[in-house]
């Protein structure tokens, strides 16, 4: 009568050749190409450079399409790769003052030093589909500055200039924090905060944003600017005693402004939150800046009462790379520990019988 | 030193190298000193800087770097889950290490040096030459009282256990016995409190004074701890409603074995069920060794044992 769950090896195999096949689809059509994924699904590989933590348009593109589409599957994979790779030393903290700017906004002045610059932006397209797209129809060529413009002053910069805003930290020499290479403990400084937020679940930190706006912890925000382009990456080389130019990313970058009453330390001033990500994500830089704020309710003396505020609850469930796990955990086979239930449920039933029985 | 980061095209057509059983020996080096650190204040749990592994968090990544730090190439590793060595993650995790490590495996309980479980402990006593390496989801005992981590850290510090004391008094005030069934926490060298990750209560006295070295690793949590080889752990409970393991009416049906932890089996959709080992091998030495249950029919036992 029973047999036993054998050949665990070989279904597992078989799973494996199955998922492979319904990764390619119909084989009568071309298998999609990584320049295709990087070049045209460039937003999903933006976000899974940014979760994953590694800077690698080609290989996120693999990760895409490797996980059929699944970014969060496509961010698992990347981490699990960039945590094989050898550490060599930490860049200087990237210029964005000095990024050469696709786009850039600000909704706290109408015009400022360096202009408002669109870029390329969903914002004010009409969300109707576009039938044409189903095809490849022609495109007019995009209208361009002739040249990018570089070193545009940064809207906190300006409103510091007055005093208006706290002054950024000041630089303290000291090494940043890596909670890839230490385990976070609570209270977390900023730079962990900042390392995990950047590293997080893009939907998470929306919906905490978002509950920030509602009520839960308010922060009287104001996007004082959103920039995106491309920065340099510096870093010193010991045998040369000078610092030289890596290469160059894309990222995101969101400043937000918001309000402060002052305290009896500090005077009313405007305060910072802070958001940064690869490639071009205002979303999740938005949401992060929007996070970073919250979480810094107790270092500017604001009651904690909203989850959002709440470090030790943002950052050990931020990581979507962690969170899928454990959830998805569910499914492995935990039928000893429900044979123990059972054993329990079905004792407590027999003795509330029991004891309804000897009652009447 | 690595030169640059591979391309798209040489990942997809190398296969990388990767260092035996795949960590890296800088990695390996902080975990050992994690694991000794573990030994040392037996049930403590320390802090570890956890890696990302090839597999999900939740599915044994702590147990994998903890057998993966200590493994050499002489070992010789079992993986078992629910006590069976053939169930899917369990065939998984040994297929990483025979990929990565090339040690030679076994389902022998007797054969391994080294065994990775998820919750159950081998029914057959372990010796002083093992290692039992326990996959943890979550290793704070104290954590479904108190959430917080920073809370429960200074619990532990002050040793202020009376919360926990609380609950298993509550169960007994409401259902007249503790309602813990797994995971059911001990005390251990009678200082701290830990748990045996989610195991029945059935095995909690195997881990009392065995002489086996136990590390447990929780990946997702960062944290590693240890029970040293003869230690006292101690299943909390009290004086007048002590500690008592689950017991099970009939003995397995393929091996007769009693005393052994049984997995329930649906026989169909009218209540027919039976009750067979959850320690795959036990069950099938016993019936090697003659032992025959109620149900265990010759040609069945055979196509099981293939």
């Amino acid at each position: 009568m029973y047999v036993a769950v054998k050949g665990g090896e070989r279904a597992i195999e078989n799973a494996h050749r199955l998922l492979a096949d319904e990764r390619r689809g119909d084989r009568t059509l071309p298998s999609i190409t990584l320049e295709q994924i990087a070049g045209q699904l460039s937003l999903a590989v933006d976000r899974v450079m940014a979760e994953g933590s590694l800077f690698d348009r080609d290989l996120a593109a693999l990760a895409v399409k490797q996980a059929r589409g699944d970014l969060i599957e496509a961010i698992f994979l990347i981490r699990a790769y960039r945590t094989t790779l050898p550490r060599f030393g930490a860049t200087h903290p990237i210029e964005t003052a000095a990024m050469r700017v696709r786009r850039r906004i600000s909704a706290t002045f109408k015009d400022l030093p360096g202009g408002q610059l669109l870029g390329p932006t969903f914002d004010y397209t009409h969300r109707l589909l576009d039938p044409d797209l189903a095809g490849d129809p022609d495109l007019p060529a995009p209208a361009l500055r002739p040249e990018l413009p570089t070193a545009m002053p940064r809207v906190t910069d300006l409103l510091g200039n007055e005093g208006l805003i706290e002054a950024d930290p000041a630089e303290t020499g000291e090494p940043v924090g890596d909670l890839t290479r230490e385990p976070l403990s609570f209270p977390a400084d900023r730079d962990l905060r900042l390392q995990g937020l950047a590293r997080g679940d893009e939907g998470y930190l929306l919906a905490l944003a978002y509950s920030t706006q509602r009520g839960y912890g308010r922060t009287h925000p104001f996007v004082g600017e959103i920039r995106m382009g491309e920065v340099e990456v510096e870093i010193d080389v010991p045998e040369l005693g000078f610092s030289v130019v890596i290469g160059r990313i894309t990222v995101t970058e969101c400043q937000m402004v918001n309000q402060f009453k002052g305290s009896a330390k500090a005077p009313p001033a405007f305060t910072r939150g802070y958001g940064l990500a690869f490639g071009h994500q205002e979303r999740k830089a938005m949401s992060m800046a929007l996070v970073d704020r919250s979480l810094r309710a107790g270092e500017l003396g604001e009651d904690r009462t909203a989850p959002a505020q709440d470090e030790e609850f943002v950052l050990s469930h931020c990581d979507n790379v962690q969170s899928t796990g454990f959830v998805e955990h569910l499914k492995l086979p935990h039928y000893v520990d429900f044979q123990a239930e059972l054993d329990l449920v079905r004792r407590m039933r027999t003795e509330v019988a029991e004891k309804r029985e000897a009652a009447e | 030193m690595n030169a640059l980061p591979p391309t798209a095209a040489t990942v997809a057509h190398d296969t990388p190298a990767y260092n035996f059983a795949y960590l890296d020996e800088q990695t390996k080096r902080m975990i050992r000193r994690a694991i000794l650190k573990g030994i040392a204040i037996p049930g403590y749990q320390v802090p570890f800087a956890s890696r990302e592994m090839p597999m999900p968090y939740g599915w044994g990544t702590g147990g994998v770097q903890v057998t993966a730090a200590v493994l050499g190439p002489d070992d010789v590793l079992k993986v078992i889950d629910q006590g069976a060595d053939d169930t899917t993650n369990a065939v998984a995790i040994r297929g990483f290490f025979r990929k990565t490590a090339g040690v030679r495996t076994t389902t022998h309980t007797a054969e391994a040096t080294v065994i990775q479980t998820r919750h159950r402990i081998p029914e057959a006593p372990l010796a002083e030459h093992q290692i039992l390496v326990y996959q943890v989801p979550i290793p704070e005992p104290l954590r479904f009282l108190e959430p917080r981590e920073t809370e429960t850290r200074t619990m532990h510090a002050l040793e202020e256990y009376g919360l926990m004391h609380v609950k298993l008094y509550e169960d007994i005030a409401r259902h007249g016995h503790i309602a813990t069934t797994y995971a059911y926490p001990v005390k251990v060298d009678g200082r701290y409190i830990m748990d045996p990750s989610p195991t029945p209560k059935f095995d909690n006295p195997k881990m009392h004074r065995s002489k086996a070295l136990q590390l447990f690793g929780a990946g997702r949590e960062k944290r590693i701890y240890a029970i040293p080889p003869h230690t006292d752990v101690v299943s909390l409970d009290f004086e007048d409603h002590p500690f008592k393991v689950q017991t099970f009416a009939q003995p397995c049906a393929l091996c007769a074995a009693e005393g052994v932890y049984l997995d329930e089996v649906l026989l169909d959709d009218k209540g027919g069920r039976m009750f067979v080992c959850s320690d795959t091998d036990n069950c099938e030495e016993r019936r090697a060794a003659g032992h025959r249950g109620a149900l265990a029919g010759d040609d069945i036992s055979r196509k099981d044992r293939s």
